[in-house]
């Protein structure tokens, strides 16, 4: 399958560039949701935006009958929400969803509906002794600054100012985590297999704790789900004579497929059947390393008398930091395996018992 | 007897991969019951009665599943290191053997500790299945293995792993074969998940929508190593009140000691602060659902030997049957 007609197009990339650039932290998803429905409302039969603001899209299948398969990507992204005004353009801020306070101090930021440049300020190297430089800053002596020329108030989002590059092979962004989920599954929704009624969910709130898939798996029940997701690869060089056991996934690696996290046991009925078509096609894969962490599957596969699920994520180094870097040549495997998916999955994948 | 619960302990069956045990479970419950099935989860879900006058529509949970371990990286030495299916506690790792579904057993061991005052987090053990490499592994990342240890009969009581929650399973069977008529619908559920959040019996309560329900699970006991509890192993089948997920109903806990105090059946009261099992979301099931929980007081738990009391187990199945047996108190 590694053909020509898979390699990403240059109007693929500049699509994931919109996304990665468009601010969407958990919340407050509508500017991706625009660029999504844009980008699909002219290849599916239905789309609708939920109650949590899902945007919630269904491509029927050419057959009646034909087995109800969910797609699920989180359009949001992890970020900030002001909750105090100190005068002089200074905020105190929340995170929103999983950040490190070690990996924001100096950061640029984007701020509000308008983007309103700002910084997360930091102590000069000259006022700050050695003991300090030793230990991890607290939240709470941090301020967004957008000097007294901005307008904010609490309650406004920001998040970080990264703009997406390319080069070669090398993706660097913010929120590709998980927009390259969207891009794909906005990809999937252009192809047209007809064998399948394929359920979209670009969901929200992902990022707080999978409140968007939750509602939007009770309102589809799907009889599977496939999650698209991004995973952080953990896969730097370490000294020569330690082996590194806690790598996560690798950045190169191909699509990684999900066995356990913290919230889902994925069903192994689904593991097989991506191994068979990766194994089949030649599609490189990789296991992410059992543990912790989760995706949306985790609240999906619980949903009324469960549904059978799966992650399958991109990989990417520095997950929720300003940038995150991920291989071209992954989402485009990643990709290859999902259009085999959506050409494939029946209900036979399920015939035996869980 | 302790044939029964000797045969469900041994088999392995991590929580996710629970279909070994169900087979095993199936084979004894077919011929008493009505009605057989296995959900989208892997839940065994079957059907005893039918509800009558003063009837409830019930449902039992005992899960099938234990705790394990997953393989998640294999070293080029060919050690295998891994990930916990469900709460290990690493305490009970270095020194333990493992048995994989594949049948391969290894041993755990930890990398030198930095400080010996210090518990290792999981990350820093490993598994030796006597590999020279990692081509020669007999195991690969994914591959699910539980903890590896026989029954063993002390007579009063008996040990073995996955007591947790196989000895519950035992007694749920001892219970559907004794029963000889219910004025209930009963919907024995044997669930699967529940070391990892009681995510079968999420979907096993979802899909059933009852009236009623009553999970069987075993309880760590107090009196022992400085736990602070009041249920005594030997002192009978534990009504629990409370744990941290989850306060029982308490018409069903008045049912329970009301039914037990009838019966002659000794029990004790349980207050739990590790832990909670599947009533915490068979309660908030749908439109919710009254639930308590019948626990067998069991030491070690969670470790590879688990240890009840037979008097405990046989007086659990008296009130199970018991309960099962009479119609509920309804309010008026």
């Amino acid at each position: 399958m590694e053909t020509r007609k898979n390699r990403m197009s240059t109007s693929q990339i500049k699509l994931l560039e919109e996304l990665s650039n468009a601010v969407g932290v958990s919340g407050d998803e509508g500017r991706i949701r625009q660029i999504v429905r844009r980008e699909i409302e002219p290849y599916v039969d239905e789309i609708k935006v939920d109650a949590m603001g899902n945007l919630l899209a269904v491509k029927h299948a050419a057959r009646p009958d034909a087995p109800r398969i969910l797609l699920a990507a989180h359009m949001d992204e992890v970020g900030f929400m002001l909750v105090q005004e100190d005068g002089d353009g200074l905020f105190a801020f929340e995170p929103v969803g999983g950040i490190d306070p070690r990996q924001l101090l100096a950061k640029p930021v984007l701020v509000g509906k308008d983007s309103i440049p700002g910084v997360i300020g930091g102590k000069p190297i000259h006022l700050s002794n050695p003991d300090e430089r030793k230990n991890a800053p607290s939240l709470e002596s941090m301020r967004i600054d957008i000097g007294p020329a901005g307008k904010a108030s609490p309650g406004d989002y920001a998040t970080f100012a990264t703009r997406f590059q390319r080069r070669g092979d090398s993706l660097f962004g913010k929120a590709l985590d998980d927009r390259m989920g969207v891009a794909s599954l906005i990809e999937l929704a252009r192809d047209n297999p007809g064998t399948l009624e394929i359920l979209f969910a670009f969901t929200v709130q992902e990022e707080v704790g999978l409140r968007g898939a939750r509602v939007a798996a009770f309102d589809f029940e799907p009889e599977m789900a496939f999650v698209i997701d991004s995973t952080p690869a953990f896969d730097l060089p370490l000294p020569e004579d330690v082996e590194n056991t806690q790598y996560n996934c690798k950045l190169g690696g191909g699509p990684a497929i999900y066995l356990s996290d913290a919230g889902t046991l994925s069903d192994p009925r689904l593991i097989q059947f991506l191994v068979r078509l990766a194994e089949e096609n030649r599609i490189p894969y990789q296991f992410r390393q059992p543990g912790g962490g989760g995706t949306d599957a985790g609240a999906i596969h619980i949903t009324r008398r469960g549904i059978p699920s799966v992650s399958i994520s991109i990989p990417g180094r520095y997950a929720h930091t300003p940038i995150l870097h991920a291989k071209l040549s992954d989402w485009q495997k990643t990709l290859t395996l999902l259009r085999l998916v959506i050409r494939h999955a029946d209900r036979s994948i399920l015939e035996y018992h869980r | 007897m302790k044939e029964l619960l000797q045969k469900l302990t041994q088999v392995p069956s991590p929580s996710g991969y629970e279909s070994a045990i169900r087979e095993v479970i199936l084979s004894e419950i077919k011929p008493h019951v009505s009605e057989i099935r296995v959900d989208t989860m892997g839940n065994l879900i079957v059907r005893k009665g039918a509800r009558t006058e003063g009837g409830l529509r019930i449902m039992i949970a005992a899960h099938m599943d234990e705790i394990g371990v997953i393989v998640s990286h294999i070293e080029k030495n060919g050690l295998a290191r891994f990930s916990n299916i469900g709460s290990v506690f690493p305490r009970y790792l270095a020194g333990s053997r493992v048995r994989f579904l594949n049948g391969v057993i290894g041993v755990v061991d930890s990398d030198k500790p930095h400080d010996l005052s210090k518990l290792q987090p999981i990350s820093q053990f490993f598994i030796d299945t006597g590999a020279t490499s990692e081509k020669e592994s007999p195991v690969k990342p994914g591959d699910l293995g539980v903890f590896d240890r026989e029954f063993v009969d002390f007579g009063q009581r008996v040990v073995s792993k996955a007591m947790d929650d196989r000895a519950s399973c035992a007694l749920v069977i001892e219970a559907i074969k004794r029963l000889s008529s219910t004025p209930h619908e009963l919907n024995f559920v044997f669930s699967v998940q529940e070391e990892v959040q009681s995510r079968g019996a999420t979907t096993a309560a979802y899909g059933l929508d009852l009236d009623l329900g009553i999970a069987v699970d075993v309880t760590p006991v107090g009196n022992i190593g400085g736990m602070k509890m009041q249920v005594n192993l030997g002192d009978g089948p534990a009504i629990k009140i409370r744990d941290v997920g989850f306060i029982a109903d308490p018409r069903v806990v008045d049912w329970m000691i009301a039914t037990a105090k009838k019966a002659r059946i000794p029990h004790q009261l349980e207050v739990l602060t590790i832990g909670t099992t599947d009533a915490r979301v068979m309660q908030i099931s749908r439109a919710g659902m009254m639930s308590g929980v019948l626990s067998i007081p069991c030491r070690y738990v969670h470790s590879p030997s688990e240890m009840i009391d037979m008097n405990d187990y046989e007086h659990s199945i008296d009130l199970l049957v018991a309960l099962l047996s009479n119609p509920f108190p309804l309010e008026k």
